[in-house]
């Protein structure tokens, strides 16, 4: 199974960094135990900042945004972190999610994780990342992760970590994505393209009424 | 194969020079762009329509209509018409119009706009722009038709014994494009009509323009009007020529990065590495633009953007010297020899008098005396009952 991490992370290794990829190793080794295998792809939106600029005030997407989309569009799981800043995610990780297709991340299963400089940031992850994904129709695991710098010494973020990883592996392990009826929901990927020759509006391009 | 420039209609400031031209002399220019265009060997000029600065192009049949006055090959067309917030009877009216004027030497293109706020100034709703499109263009087709229209819609008011005029020339309707960049229904509407399909082409990757085309295609085929080669395709494309392609560069740059829509954006060497534009010489344009027929098949219809973003006149003009003179002629023998020969013709007013009359002398309606209204009697036409 593909796994990819979305992470928003600004300094080489950030602590944004380091939460998704033990997030992704604990996803990765649990698998393992039940037989599985875990492939993990990092998507580091630093590397694509002037690209996700570009994509919000033009309809030109660069070829590393491109090849994100599709690692997303792959995926069976995501994990995506984010620090945060001024009381809210990242600029450039809700301007990437806001560039993608509407429909792109529809039923995807996705463990939340943020990081911050203080414990009072600890509800930016459920209460406003949440609706984000909410609004993308995905599949946001139970369990989100914050993680202020006490918690980096405390054991308790571990048994979070490896709770989150479990809830995302069973989702992935459940298929629930690719089961869901896709084609259901009002979507627009471009790359699917799927058309429905019976609909309202197609029957009035064919001169009906 | 049609080779032709279309001009959005932009007034923008020169960003080398910091002039920015008035609307006075961006028409005047347009106009002097429009008739090189035929001096330098292209077949057709097409022009935007918007009703909003910093744009000049509300009226587009009267400007074409001048054009056509003082050209005498050139065919005049548009990229595009507002099918969304123009009434499709004023379409009919004005654009038969236009071919009478220009003896044939026009056709349009359809449209929808995504400007919202043109859409209230009109009485219309962005909201319901694709169902508006596609209803309006379904009138329009019929009042090109039919002399006497019995109709009734969702967005106005219906019509009875409605007769558009005049009837077009030789009784053969203007030929239509579909302009559309991501949307199946309009490519299906293309494609039931026998209609024209044109992938503006100009800001996205090709894979995305070559899935529309090829549905429209598929559907050409599937609506009875011939093969998937025959369907008729048009494509747009961008390009900033000089001798050596540095120069191209130098020259350009300045206009690209401040340009309308995707300046102070992507890079020109990204923007030209995932989209037509080409920036360089006469050759690397050639090269760029005969890759376009290896993505989308043969097509009928090649359009330029070349007058954008500020450039001045004496450069555009100087573009339609090297576009003409060095990148066409080697475009269309190229084309040519590489041509399926089960592809379509590029459409032109003759040839389509030719595929309704075969040898026989076009219709020409004469009314009858008034009658004061539409409704009472038969046809309004001597000819017809």
């Amino acid at each position: 199974m593909e796994l990819v991490v979305v992470t928003a992370g600004t300094s080489d290794p950030s602590s944004t960094r380091m939460l998704a990829d033990r997030t992704a190793q604990k996803v990765a080794e649990l698998a393992g135990q039940r037989g599985g295998e875990v492939r993990v792809r990092v998507i580091d939106l630093r590397e694509l900042a002037t690209e996700v600029t570009t994509a919000l005030i033009s309809p030109m997407v660069g070829p590393k945004l491109e090849k994100a989309i599709a690692a997303l569009r792959e995926a069976d799981g995501v994990i995506a972190a984010t620090p945060v800043f001024k009381a809210g995610a990242s600029g450039l990780f809700t301007s990437f999610f806001q560039v993608l297709e509407n429909d792109l991340l529809i039923a995807k299963p996705i463990v939340l994780a943020a990081t911050a400089g203080t414990a009072r940031h600890g509800l930016v992850v459920d209460d406003q990342m949440r609706s984000l994904f909410g609004y993308l129709r995905s599949m946001v695991a139970p369990t989100s992760l914050f993680a202020a710098p006490e918690d980096w010494s405390d054991p308790a973020l571990n048994k979070r970590i490896e709770r989150a990883a479990l809830e995302l592996l069973l989702l992935m392990e459940s298929d629930f994505a690719s089961k869901v009826e896709w084609r259901s929901y009002n979507h627009e990927d471009s790359n699917d393209f799927a058309i429905d020759l019976d609909s309202d509006l197609m029957r009035l391009a064919a001169g009906g009424s | 194969m049609q080779f032709g420039v279309f001009s959005v209609s932009d007034i923008t400031r020169d960003p080398v020079s910091g002039h920015t031209p008035s609307e006075a002399e961006r028409i005047d220019a347009v106009v002097r762009i429009a008739q090189k265009a035929e001096e330098v060997g292209l077949d057709v000029f097409a022009i935007g329509e918007h009703h909003n600065p910093p744009f000049f192009s509300s009226s587009p049949t009267t400007l074409l209509s001048h054009i056509a006055a003082t050209t005498e090959r050139l065919i005049v067309s548009t990229a595009t018409t507002l099918i969304t917030t123009n009434d499709p009877v004023r379409i009919a009216e004005e654009y038969a119009m236009l071919q009478h004027l220009s003896k044939g030497r026009m056709d349009l293109m359809m449209g929808r706009g995504n400007t919202a706020p043109v859409y209230p100034w009109f009485g219309q709703d962005i909201r319901q722009g694709l169902p508006l499109a596609l209803e309006n263009y379904n009138l329009l087709h019929r009042l090109w038709r039919e002399d006497v229209v019995d109709w009734e819609g969702r967005f106005r008011t219906a019509l009875q014994g409605f007769t558009s005029t005049p009837r077009p020339l030789d009784d053969v309707p203007p030929f239509v494009w579909h302009g559309s960049i991501r949307t199946p229904e309009i490519a299906e509407q293309a494609a039931f009509y026998g209609d024209g399909f044109f992938a503006n082409h100009i800001f996205w990757p090709k894979e995305h323009f070559m899935r529309l085309i090829n549905f429209y295609r598929q559907r050409y085929a599937h609506h009875g009007h011939g093969t998937e080669k025959q369907a008729i395709v048009g494509l747009g494309g961008q390009a900033y020529i000089a001798r050596r392609s540095q120069d191209a560069i130098k020259e350009f740059r300045p206009y690209f990065n401040e340009a309308p829509v995707y300046g102070h954006g992507p890079s020109m060497e990204d923007f030209m590495e995932s989209t037509p534009l080409t920036v360089g010489s006469p050759q690397e344009v050639i090269d760029k633009t005969l890759t376009f027929r290896e993505h989308f098949g043969d097509y009928q219809r090649q359009m330029f953007l070349i007058d954008h973003a500020g450039l001045p006149l004496k450069t555009v003009l100087n573009q339609l010297d090297l576009l003409g003179e060095e990148v066409v002629p080697v475009l269309r023998k190229e084309l040519e020899a590489r041509r399926d020969p089960e592809a379509a013709e590029a459409p032109t007013h003759a040839a389509r008098v030719k595929a309704k009359y075969g040898d026989q002398a076009p219709r020409q309606p004469r009314p009858n005396a008034n009658r004061g209204d539409n409704v009472t009697g038969g046809s309004p036409y001597q000819d017809s009952q």
